[in-house]
């Protein structure tokens, strides 16, 4: 296994794509037996430093319906047979062999030349109904990210409270800002005719002829480039009040957060439609008025919980996660993507403005306040740059799939929007978004990744010839960062497999963790639009059938059951995904689901498994740091646990451990050893928060400690008040939950996988 | 009139009878032996003099109100008194040709006691030679005249001079033994004085002694001619005599004489003595200044002794004038066939205006007006007075169109002259005389009657030894709550009634408390928002710079209460094209902040801190923006504007703010942008003359009332300045001002270079005034009568309440009454309004104006105690309601018919019979005819062809809110000669009267009417005044058009110039200048100006139209 293992590595990094399966069955109804589907992770614009983008333009198959571009010829000819060199390649001889045709460039990325560039566009939507320290660690921030972006970028600035202020950046003397109320749904037509967007109003600003050469974006007064406006805007955020309409005791600050947005994003559509922009919301509060409100501003009725969202008792959710999804898709259409930076102790009205982010590619980022680190770091990081200097953010990308004849596209998860591209190559049935076979991500990173669902579409009986490969291309024209167009093209060949034949080699090119992956995005995906339990059911279902499918076993002898090294670790994703808050809402607001999930849409295999099954590593002194099973058992007394979920870290000090350290041994010379075991997982912690974005939560606590929950909420209950056996001993510690352990669901799942009864 | 009036009221009745016996007897006397009398009134003269000086009315009042309840019978005397006088003035112009036109208004005059005056220059100067013989009794007399008709002389004197002196003095003479016969009547004497101790000065009773004495010799002669037509009203005076009491009787008598004729039909030769004779009889004494003086001394004097006598004995001459009416009659029947060629009427010899201002401010002007005795009528609004508040309002705050209201409806049926009061609550007074005093009852608050609410006021009756008093309007009987308890002294007046305000005085203010608040909060200090147009057209002609400039040092001068160190008032700032930009001024702030509001439609205020500040405080910010805002629209293309949601921002503004305050509002064209309240180009001409003309006047969409309405809830007034370089739709723009309790100015293709000043000073003006906001007026009276009509700037929700969201010193309303029960002679009437308020400093107040009226169940009493101006304020104001709704042909006959009516009823219930020819006016409406008439032509009602759509509504909402003083001149614009006074003069030259006729090619002329100012230049006026007014060498280099005169240092043009700045100065407008030459272009503007003139656009003459009247009014009484 050893070589498929490398191979899965090795695709992963060359092309950023991770297939369920990598031999694929060769049969409708056999992929259909498969229980994962086809599928893929697909990371459009892993980073490659390895890989130069080349000057030209793609050649395309000059069929007219094909247009595939010609990477990889050897595959492509096998996708293609009707694949016919233009004429441009006329001159090809050994020695001079363009890039495509060498084996190891399966993914290439041409720059585009022509057409005009497109200047990057930032436009901050700013709350000021925030406390006096959030507002002004807020307006740091955005002070400072000033710094960080490139000079010849456009921002603008968008306040809101009770009004929605647009602020002109142009001017000198007098700041100028436009203000709409926000309590009014105004049209984009409408937005832009108020803001002097419109053709006739012109000429208002005939005033400054010098620049139409060299910027001809900049037609707004309301973005402007930053080294024109760096000390204006930096002035002008400084003088950021908080809103000043009074508010009376026991009411919300009134916030107009759904007509902010409606602005914003009409300004950019009036503005710069179709060039890549980022719509970054700060808001430290639900909105509380206007289209897209989300509760009243009684304070004593409380924002919607789950419970109420069950009860259908959340009167305002449905309204405002409409308006917020036509937004969506207006900006999505624009190929302009928002961000939501929320940071409040209370919810924030993320479940109705998630889809913002999830359809446009935007960040979602839920923090305490604007003064905490895990905002400004986690900000900071947006406008970190890669090792060409390049801002590590691409936008209004269209990702083009393109599948062999026995392939059919079934949908993708991920931050994209369907546009409704039918084509021979679509499958009717739609897993994920569907239906077409092109996506909008309007933005994304390096770690941005997609699932893509396939379908096995040829027939039983038309048996593909031994050694046959099918073909599966992926197109994304993106903006880069650099305001160039580019054009990433990865082509993929697998092998086909006659699933009946050769069933081995199909399930030892399984890649569970992809699968994992994949079926829990499908999960997670259901889970926004169904019930839970529904979800669960269905996943075990699978889960159950997939054992079924894989397992070695005697009929009605669970003790017999046995999966291969290539499946064994499935079952336990699964067990934790269920576990997982992205498929349980209990204990979780409305908006932390929200959170979680839209993560869990968009990161790469490697932390979506981390976000599905944490990462617990012990340290002692009995040797180096190492990792432990996600397991009460775990939790030792002697012991540090550092466990990563993602969101979290958190160490955990052992009950000795924190004995000892409260008796201030680390401060003795002589137990130097001792501050050593405290001190390295805080090292490695700080490894991870450098790293990872969004920042996650950091949490220090001990044995017995409030926040030590965190741990116990997600370590594998072995060990809890029911099962005696464990209790008081000094294999770990236990678990006071009434859910069930891996033990537990192991068993059930070996006596229905043997069981005939399904 | 009033001060006779005032005095005869108190002793009538007691001494009635026996000063009528004198006054028959004196009148008799007078003709036959007048020497006797004499005598006796120079013991009185003496200690008269001295009364006056000392204690004029004071003295005079105590004793009329303690003596005689018969206000009535006063007044009736009053008018006989003034009759009186006028007989005198008509045996003057008997004797002299030239003395016509003198007498006439002498005669006029005559309605005010100053007339006299006038007559006693000539008087004086005739009997200045004469006088060193001159004795005390001569002396008596001269005063008592002078007294009854003393202010018309200087002028007429002048002129008159030579001949009226001789007239007079001989004249004078017989009168002076008709006082001597008076004497009887002592105790009168004492009340004559009263009455005449304005006119009166030592030293001009000298003189009239002096000539008196003199003359009489001369007089002898006249005398008896005089005595000829005296006769009959002797005749009279008998019958009057036996009913001394009935002073209705007398007036009708006295009527006659009161009515001037205008016989002005009369050719002039023939007319001089008819209407010699007709003055005569009307006035008896008061004609005669000269003459009259000594037959209306006589008829005064003895009416003085007995004030309740005085009607009767003035009656007694009326009847005398009668004669004279008789004789003027024949003239008139005569007259009648040159009245049909109208060209044969002497323009001299009907009543002027002029001739009336100058001999009510002759006879008026030097004494102070004491408004303790009740109906008094006060001086004309174009006398300077002082006015002393005894418990009645002062004029400055009411005017009243009659200060005798008939008892029934029937009878204000019958009389149609309108009741009604020109109200200006907060207007300002001379610096002489003190502001309203403040009264704070604490908590309690003012004390009020249970029933109509009505608040403690002088009249409140307190009985049962103090603990209650019986409201003075419903009757109700109160409680007076313990802490206000006071104990009553013998009199039943409360002791320390001349401690309190509201006790004593007829104007006072309360400090509200919390109950008289909205919302029950105390008001926060109320704010200016200047909003200004920035649209191409304001920034073209330079408006938006030149505001912005002004606006840097004028902040400094916002109103301010009392002593406070700086204002209280917070200010915003707005501007605007089609779209709205607010700004946040915060003191805190480096630079201001702009915020652009473009939702026109459904506008909001973007900022609540930092958009009204204190101008202290922001200043620096306040500066730097208004440096900025004209460099920021410099370049602007924008050409369309909005209106409505200006408005509207700057009301929501204020509400958000919880304050009341005002917007300034600077506005250029007619807002066409896609907004509410947008308008369409509907001006067309056509539509003059046709049904339809009223929709011009009509706002064009409803949008702009609610509006208002809402601005006058939230206490939201607005001041709009109009710059139009074309129509903007006046009439629909004004309605939120008006509504709310603003002001409307219009600056017609506005040049900065030409308007500059003008507009400046207004602006200057109207924030700088203090203003009262959120405002509640309410009127209420005695039962009897009602206020049912109230015009003016305001807003009204209900019947009764008039709010305003703004009120200041210039704004009035006119409060039309009706009767609904019977008055009672005894308590008369009584006015009582309240004004709720929020002063500039946020402190709410309530104003409360007092007046009590007499009521009548006689008509002359009615006649005789009108006020013309305030008539024409009301009838003007209701003429300019109506064309709203009715034709303007319609309301012009409306207005032609109510006047003739009025003056027929006069003609058939008050004055003596006399033939149907002959055109008798009430002495106090005489100028009805001429002043109506400038009404009928006013721009509104007849327009020429030259008056824009916008100029007519203009006009039509400025005269809505005019007080008496403003319509007055108005609408018969004052025409001041510049070179026929002496250079050294200081005071303002004689007017003359509004016609071309009376303009000299010699001479310059300033012609101003409260918003035009001319100067007209004759075209043969000599080089070295156009030298030195206009430092060009010729008449032809002058330039037409004008507007400032160069800075020249002669005396010529310092005066001219000072005058031009002094006339300024009395109106509330800046009048720019228009120099006008003769015979130029031009000159067809100024022509329009003068009203006694057909004007182009069909107005008719005054003398054209006083034969219409005289002819509706024959008709009405065939």
């Amino acid at each position: 296994m050893a070589t498929y293992l490398e191979f899965i590595q090795q695709n992963e990094e060359q092309d950023g794509v991770r297939f369920s399966w990598n031999v694929w069955p060769s049969s409708r109804l056999e992929a259909t037996r498969m229980v994962v589907p086809l599928a893929c992770l697909l990371t459009p614009l892993k980073e490659r430093p390895d890989l130069p983008p080349v000057q030209y333009e793609p050649v395309l198959c000059s069929r007219p319906t094909c247009k595939a571009c010609n990477v990889d010829v050897p595959a492509l000819i096998e996708l293609f047979p009707s694949f016919q060199f233009p004429p441009a390649y006329g001159g090809i001889s050994e020695v001079n062999q363009p890039a495509e045709l060498m084996p190891q460039f399966s993914t290439i990325e041409y720059m585009i030349q022509r057409g005009a560039q497109s200047p990057l566009i930032f436009l901050y939507v700013v709350d000021t109904c925030l406390e006096e320290d959030d507002l002004q660690a807020l307006k740091e921030s955005l002070q400072m990210s000033l710094s960080l972006l490139p000079p010849d970028a456009l921002v603008g600035l968008i306040t809101f409270g009770r009004m929605v202020q647009v602020h002109e950046l142009s001017c000198e003397g007098i700041s100028k800002s436009y203000v709409f109320r926000g309590t009014k749904d105004l049209t984009a037509k409408q937005i832009q005719d108020m803001l002097g967007l419109t053709k006739p109003a012109m000429p208002m600003q005939q005033a400054r002829p010098a620049q139409p050469q060299e910027h001809p974006f900049v037609s707004s007064r309301f973005l402007q480039p930053v080294h024109k406006i760096d000390m204006n805007l930096t002035d002008l955020l400084g003088e950021l009040q908080r809103d000043p309409w009074p508010v009376t005791q026991g009411k919300r600050p009134l916030r107009s957060t759904g007509v902010a947005l409606s602005i914003a994003v009409g300004l950019l559509e009036g503005t710069f439609p179709n060039t890549g922009a980022r719509i970054m919301l700060f808001t430290g509060g639900p909105p509380t008025q206007g289209p897209g409100m989300v509760v009243g501003d009684e304070l004593k009725i409380p924002i919607r919980s789950w419970h109420d969202i069950e009860k259908d008792n959340a009167r305002f959710m449905k309204k405002a996660t409409k308006h917020y999804e036509m937004l969506a898709s207006r900006t999505a259409a624009n190929g302009h993507c928002i961000d939501i930076y929320a940071c409040a102790l209370d919810q924030t009205g993320l479940l109705e403005m998630k889809c913002c982010a999830n359809l446009t590619g935007g960040y979602m980022v839920m923090g305490d306040s604007f003064n905490t680190s895990l905002f400004k770091q986690t900000f900071q990081r947006i406008f970190t740059k890669d090792f060409n200097g390049d801002f590590r953010m691409a936008f209004g990308a269209t990702l083009d799939v393109k599948t062999s004849r026995e392939l059919k596209i079934a949908g993708a998860i991920g931050p994209c929007v369907s546009l409704n591209v039918k084509g021979p190559c679509v499958s009717e049935n739609e897993l994920g978004v569907g239906g077409t076979s092109q996506w909008k991500i309007c933005g994304l990173d390096p770690t941005s990744t997609l699932g893509i669902y396939f379908e096995v579409v040829n027939q039983h009986n038309a048996p593909i010839p031994q050694g046959g490969r099918g073909a599966i291309q992926f197109v994304t024209h993106y903006q880069h960062s650099s305001t160039q167009r580019r054009i990433r093209v990865t082509t993929i060949a697998r092998n086909w497999a006659d699933a009946q034949t050769q069933l081995r080699h199909i399930e030892a090119a399984f890649d569970q963790e992809a699968a994992a992956v994949l079926m829990a995005r499908l999960g997670v995906f259901r889970a926004e639009s169904e019930e839970g339990p529904d979800v669960l059911r269905w996943l075990d279902r699978q889960l159950i059938r997939l054992c079924q499918k894989f397992g070695q076993y005697n009929k009605e002898d669970s003790a017999s059951f046995r999966l291969s090294d290539s499946f064994s670790l499935y079952p336990q994703f699964m067990f934790h995904l269920r576990r997982s808050p992205f498929l349980q809402v209990f204990n979780n607001s409305p908006d932390e689901s929200s959170y979680y999930r839209h993560h869990f849409a968009r990161q790469d295999l490697t932390q979506s498994l981390i976000m599905i099954q944490p990462i617990l590593y012990s340290y002692s002194f009995h040797g180096p740091p190492e990792p432990v099973l996600l397991d009460s058992s775990s939790i030792l007394a002697d012991r540090i646990l550092l466990m990563d979920t993602f969101f979290q870290i958190v160490i955990y000090l052992g009950e000795t451990i924190a004995q000892w350290r409260k008796a201030g041994y680390q401060d003795m010379p002589e137990y130097e050893n001792f501050k050593h075991l405290l001190q390295a997982p805080l090292d490695d912690a700080q490894e991870i928060l450098q790293a990872r974005f969004p920042m996650p939560r950091y949490i220090n606590t001990e044995h017995g400690g409030s926040q030590a929950r965190f741990l116990l909420s997600k370590v594998n209950p072995s060990q809890t008040h029911n099962n005696l056996y464990a209790w008081g001993q000094e294999t770990g510690a236990p678990i006071l939950t009434d859910d069930v352990s891996l033990q537990v669901f192991m068993d059930h799942l070996k006596k229905l996988a043997v069981s005939s009864a399904c | 009139m009033n001060v006779n009036q005032s005095i005869p009221p108190v002793p009538p009745f007691g001494q009635p009878q026996p000063v009528y016996p004198g006054y028959h007897q004196s009148s008799y006397s007078g003709q036959s032996g007048s020497t006797a009398p004499a005598i006796p009134y120079g013991a009185y003269n003496g200690p008269v003099p001295g009364y006056q000086q000392t204690l004029p009315q004071g003295i005079s009042r105590a004793p009329p109100s303690s003596g005689a309840p018969p206000a009535s019978t006063a007044q009736a005397a009053c008018g006989q008194v003034a009759y009186g006088q006028f007989g005198q003035g008509d045996v003057q112009n008997g004797p002299s040709s030239t003395v016509q036109m003198q007498r006439l208004p002498g005669s006029q005059p005559f309605g005010s006691p100053l007339a006299p005056v006038g007559s006693q220059p000539a008087v004086l100067q005739p009997y200045g030679p004469p006088p060193t013989s001159a004795q005390v009794t001569a002396q008596l007399a001269g005063m008592q005249i002078s007294g009854a008709v003393a202010p018309a002389p200087p002028s007429s004197g002048l002129g008159y001079g030579p001949p009226t002196s001789l007239a007079s003095a001989s004249g004078s003479f017989p009168n002076s033994g008709l006082y001597g016969s008076y004497p009887q009547g002592q105790a009168s004497p004492v009340s004559q004085a009263q009455g005449h101790p304005r006119i009166q000065t030592p030293q001009r009773s000298a003189p009239s002694q002096a000539s008196s004495f003199t003359p009489p010799a001369s007089g002898g002669p006249r005398l008896p001619s005089m005595t000829g037509p005296l006769l009959p009203g002797q005749g009279f005076g008998g019958p009057s005599v036996s009913q001394p009491n009935h002073v209705s009787s007398p007036p009708p008598q006295a009527l006659p004489p009161g009515t001037q004729i205008t016989g002005p039909l009369g050719p002039p030769p023939p007319m001089h003595s008819p209407q010699q004779p007709g003055y005569q009889p009307q006035q008896n004494g008061s004609f005669g200044s000269t003459r009259g003086p000594q037959p209306n001394y006589g008829s005064p004097y003895p009416a003085a002794p007995t004030f309740g006598s005085q009607p009767g004995p003035p009656q007694p001459l009326p009847p005398k004038r009668l004669d004279p009416d008789a004789i003027p009659s024949p003239q008139l029947n005569e007259l009648p066939p040159q009245q049909k060629t109208r060209h044969r009427i002497d323009p001299d010899a009907i009543p002027s205006p002029i001739q009336v201002i100058e001999d009510d401010r002759n006879n008026r002007g030097t004494e102070p007006f004491v408004t303790g005795v009740r109906g008094q009528v006060p001086p004309l609004v174009t006398t300077n007075f002082l006015v002393k508040d005894q418990g009645n309002a002062s004029p400055r705050y009411i005017r009243c169109t009659s200060y005798n209201i008939p008892c029934t409806s029937d009878m204000a049926k019958q009389a149609q002259v309108p009741l009604a009061a020109v109200i200006k609550p907060l207007a300002r007074l001379p610096p002489d005389e003190a502001s309203p005093y403040v009264v704070d009852h604490g908590e309690s608050g003012p004390l009020r009657c249970n029933r109509c609410k009505a608040y403690m006021c002088p009249f409140m009756q307190f009985i049962e030894g103090g603990r209650r008093f019986q409201c003075c309007f419903c009757s109700c009987i109160n409680d007076v709550p313990p802490q206000y308890f006071q104990h009553l002294d013998h009199t039943g007046k409360r002791v320390d009634a001349y401690d309190r305000p509201e006790l004593s005085l007829g104007s006072y203010e309360f400090l509200a408390t919390v109950d008289y608040c909205k919302n029950n909060k105390f008001p926060s200090p109320p704010a200016f928002i200047f909003m200004i147009d920035v649209s191409y057209n304001a920034i073209r002609t330079g408006l938006v710079r030149l505001l912005c400039e002004e606006l840097k040092s004028l902040l400094d001068f916002l109103p301010r209460e009392g002593g406070a160190e700086e204002s209280a008032i917070r200010v915003g700032f707005v501007t605007y094209n089609k779209v709205l930009h607010f700004y946040n001024v915060k003191s805190s702030l480096a630079q201001p902040q702009m915020m652009v509001v473009s939702d026109v439609a459904d506008m909001f205020v973007p900022l609540l801190d930092g958009f009204l500040v204190n101008v202290n405080e922001s200043r620096a910010v306040i500066t730097s923006l208004l440096d900025q805002i004209p460099e920021m629209f410099a370049d602007t293309r924008e050409t369309e504007t909005v209106f409505v949601p200006v408005i509207q921002a700057g009301m929501e503004a204020l509400k958000a703010a919880e304050c009341a305050g005002k917007l300034f509002l600077f506005h250029t064209s007619l807002p066409i942008a896609e907004a509410p309240g947008k308008l369409k180009n509907r001006d067309d001409r056509k539509l003059i003359n046709t049904d339809k003309e009223k929709t011009l006047f009509q706002p064009q969409t409803g949008a702009y009332q609610t509006l208002a309405k809402e601005c006058v809830a939230q206490g939201c007034c607005i001041d709009l300045f109009l710059f139009p370089n074309q129509y903007v739709d006046v009439a629909t723009l004004s309605v939120v001002p008006q509504l709310t309790g603003g002001s409307v100015y219009k600056y017609a293709c506005f040049q900065v270079e030409n308007d500059q000043e003008r507009f400046l000073s207004d602006l200057r003006r109207d924030v700088q005034k203090v203003v009262g906001f959120d405002a509640v007026m309410r009127v209420r009276t005695s039962t009897g009568i009602r206020a049912v009509d109230f015009f003016g700037a305001f807003y009204m929700s209900n019947t009764t309440d008039v709010e305003l969201a703004g009120l200041d010193g210039d704004k009035t309303v006119t409060v039309e009454f009706k009767h609904d029960d019977r008055l009672n002679e005894e308590s008369g009437a009584l006015l009582q309004c309240a004004l709720l308020y929020t002063s500039c400093a946020g402190q709410r107040r309530l104003r409360i104006h007092n007046l009590a009226l007499n009521c009548c169940t006689q008509l002359a009493d009615l006649y005789r105690n009108c006020e013309t101006d305030t008539l024409i304020n009301y009838m003007a104001k209701f003429a300019y309601r109506g064309v709203l709704n009715s034709p303007v042909k319609a309301v012009r006959d409306t207005l032609i018919t109510q006047c003739a009516q009025i003056l027929a009823c006069y003609r058939k219930n008050c004055a003596s019979p006399s033939s149907a020819g002959q055109l008798i006016l009430p002495e106090c409406m005489k100028l009805l005819p001429v002043y109506l008439n400038c009404v009928l032509k006013s721009d509104v009602l007849q327009p020429g062809a030259e008056v824009t759509t916008d100029d007519r509504a203009y006009v039509r909402q400025l005269v809505t809110s005019m007080d008496v003083a403003e319509t007055n001149v108005f609408f018969y614009p004052r025409l001041l000669p510049l070179t026929k006074s002496p250079i050294e003069s200081t005071t303002e030259p004689p007017a003359v009267r509004a016609s071309e006729e009376r303009l000299s090619n010699g001479d310059m002329y300033l012609l101003e009417n409260g918003l035009n100012l001319f100067l007209w230049v004759g075209a043969s006026v000599q080089q070295g005044v156009v030298q030195s007014l206009f430092s060009v060498s010729s008449f032809s280099q002058i330039t037409s058009g004008l507007s400032v005169l160069p800075v020249l240092d002669n005396p010529l043009s310092k005066k001219v110039r000072g005058l031009i700045d002094s006339l300024r100065a009395q109106r509330s407008r800046y009048m720019k200048l228009i120099v006008v030459k003769q015979e130029d272009k031009l000159e067809m503007l100024f022509k329009h100006f003068l009203v006694e003139d057909k004007s182009l656009s069909g107005g008719a003459s005054y003398v054209d139209f006083l034969c219409h009247m005289h002819k509706e009014i024959r008709q009405l009484l065939s």
